[in-house]
């Protein structure tokens, strides 16, 4: 394995944050990211994380702790997207696009103003890229605080949140109150987006949230499998993208070391092309069976 | 000062025009995803040393091609997610890999309408103009395709044929308008003035005329604050589209309370 694990990887503290925090926000999206995937929120829990972005910059201007920003900024950002009209297909799509508009807007006026005012050099970059390996190991209460509460809400509304999101038809008939449902599913996401887009950045955090779920949907057809080969796939592509990034300082004369996000990124979506790939497999050999026939895609998850 | 202007009257009848098929056919993630795509082709090309139109035009046309056949087979908004971050991570493998300063980043970024040469400003008037003649010729089908999608099919038109050449045209359009109001705002300005103009207006015609107006509108106003107040373009844009759409959803509430009180 010495062709992996590059010499002083396990001693490096850093590395050990790194890993740690990592498998935390890995797990939290992929379970979020299920129910995305499933409600077809991708757009807005990728815009969220834009949007959670302009709320860190807001707080690194207004010298507010940079957590409570991004947070906060998601959940304002959910909030307004609710708000201006998630509930239509059509119209979530621009009433996401409008916040997320506004909320560049806002960010490019805030990191102007904090350039200006302060120099600080790289602010931009680390806060659209985000940096795991400069995660301070002082911050790992509040990050899996904040994941808890996350994973906690998702234990208790789970069932009602699957059901609207595989049927809305049924679930109100079933008497789920969808437009309460909708909105704590928004807080929850933006929570989770705000905490994964500090630590590990926008793209990231994207990546993690939709691609081990939209995986494993494609593998399984049953939903707790799903849940759990989701957190498989995005613990296992965070961690070998971290080890990757940290081996690629030794791979390039120069000792510039490619980022995290980019060895991360790369990984998901090879996990998800070989699924792609495994799925149609299986299609073409096995026919669907009449039991598929009646139970089979009644979701039309694909 | 009159290269900023005149490019930011083509880019906003440019984007008044697509984005108004992009708020019709519900394409505001890719229209999101393709220009941030078209950022890591810019920064690409950077790294090779060729001209950083070559990277973006290319870069967003892999991306609007990737999206569209990747969604033939999987939802369409995972597809345009996992586009979306694999371009995001090439691009910050681009950086890390070049030399690059912080200015230039923030420039792809945000725009820097007030450093566009003269020389830049051909390519995009020539490029423009070839996607507001492939719009104009195919705006009937794009409007059958978007608003009665089984009724189109019926008739014989190739949607997914439509649906490829529109998001080509949405990408080029992007690439040309992400030098002068950056990738994050490209999508501002094919958001907020279409959506707007298309609750004031339910015609296709007058709502794209009040679109391509309302995006000239907003980029003016925001050369000008920008000017002025010596803050970056992109705020402007930014929040004049929000502000726009929000007037045009209060325009149409109080307009419907009318309605319903003279009824009553």
């Amino acid at each position: 394995m010495h062709w992996l694990f590059e010499p002083g990887l396990f001693a490096n503290h850093s590395v050990r944050t790194a890993l740690l925090v990592g498998a935390i926000v890995a797990v939290v999206s992929a379970v979020v990211g299920i129910f995305t995937v499933l409600r077809g929120q991708s757009f807005a829990g990728h815009a969220l994380t834009d949007v959670a972005t302009a709320g860190g910059a807001g707080a690194f201007l207004a010298g507010v702790a940079p957590l409570v920003g991004f947070v906060g900024g998601g959940v304002l950002g959910a909030g307004a997207m609710d708000v201006i009209g998630v509930q239509r297909v059509k119209g979530r799509d621009i009433a996401t696009g409008v916040v997320l508009g506004a909320a560049t807007g806002l960010a490019a006026l805030f990191l102007y103003l904090s350039t200006t005012q302060s120099s600080a050099t790289g602010t931009t970059q680390l806060i659209l890229f985000g940096s795991i390996f400069t995660v301070q190991s002082s911050t790992l209460p509040e990050v899996v605080g904040l994941g808890l509460v996350v994973l906690v809400t998702v234990a208790v509304i789970g069932r009602p949140l699957l059901l609207s999101s595989l049927s809305t038809e049924l679930a109100s008939a079933r008497g789920v109150r969808l437009r309460a449902l909708g909105l704590i599913f928004m807080v929850i996401l933006a929570v989770s987006v705000g905490l994964s887009a500090i630590i590990i950045g926008s793209i990231l955090s994207t990546a993690l949230l939709i691609g081990p779920p939209a995986s494993a949907l494609k593998l399984v057809r049953r939903f707790g499998a799903g849940v759990v080969l989701a957190v498989f796939l995005g613990v296992g592509a965070t961690l070998l993208g971290i080890v990757l990034a940290y081996d690629s300082y030794y791979w390039f004369a120069s000792h510039r070391g490619l980022p995290v996000s980019f060895f991360v990124v790369c990984v998901v979506v090879v996990e998800f092309v070989l699924s792609s790939v495994a799925q149609s497999w299986r299609r073409r050999r096995v026919p669907a069976s009449p039991r598929a026939a009646v139970v089979g895609n009644p979701v039309g998850w694909h | 000062m009159t290269n900023a202007w005149i490019s930011g009257t083509i880019v906003a009848v440019l984007a008044g025009a697509v984005g108004f098929f992009v708020v019709l056919r519900g394409a505001s993630f890719p229209a999101h995803a393709i220009p941030n795509g078209a950022f890591a082709g810019a920064a690409g090309a950077n790294l090779l040393g060729l001209n950083p139109l070559v990277g973006l035009v290319s870069f967003a046309i892999m991306a609007a091609l990737g999206i569209g056949a990747t969604s033939r087979r999987t939802r369409n908004d995972v597809a345009t997610a996992l586009s979306l971050v694999l371009m995001l991570a090439l691009g910050a493998a681009f950086l890390t890999l070049s030399t690059q300063y912080e200015p230039a980043i923030n420039a792809l970024l945000f725009g820097e309408i007030l450093g566009v040469s003269s020389s830049e400003i051909l390519p995009v008037v020539l490029l423009g103009a070839l996607c507001l003649v492939v719009l104009v010729l195919l705006f009937r089908p794009l409007v059958f395709t978007s608003v009665a999608p089984e009724l189109a099919e019926a008739k014989g038109i190739n949607a997914t044929l439509i649906e490829t050449i529109f998001l080509v045209v949405l990408a080029l359009s992007t690439a040309l308008t992400v030098p002068v109001v950056g990738a994050l705002l490209t999508f501002s300005l094919m958001i907020g003035p279409p959506a707007a103009a298309r609750l004031f207006s339910s015609r296709p015609s007058r709502a794209v005329a009040l679109s391509v107006a309302l995006a000239l509108v907003t980029v003016w106003l925001s050369i000008a604050g920008s000017y002025t107040f010596n803050l970056p373009i992109g705020f402007f844009v930014g929040t004049l589209g929000a502000v726009l759409f929000l007037g045009a959803r209060l325009w149409g509430a109080l307009r419907s309370r009318r309605q319903r009180l003279v009824i009553a």
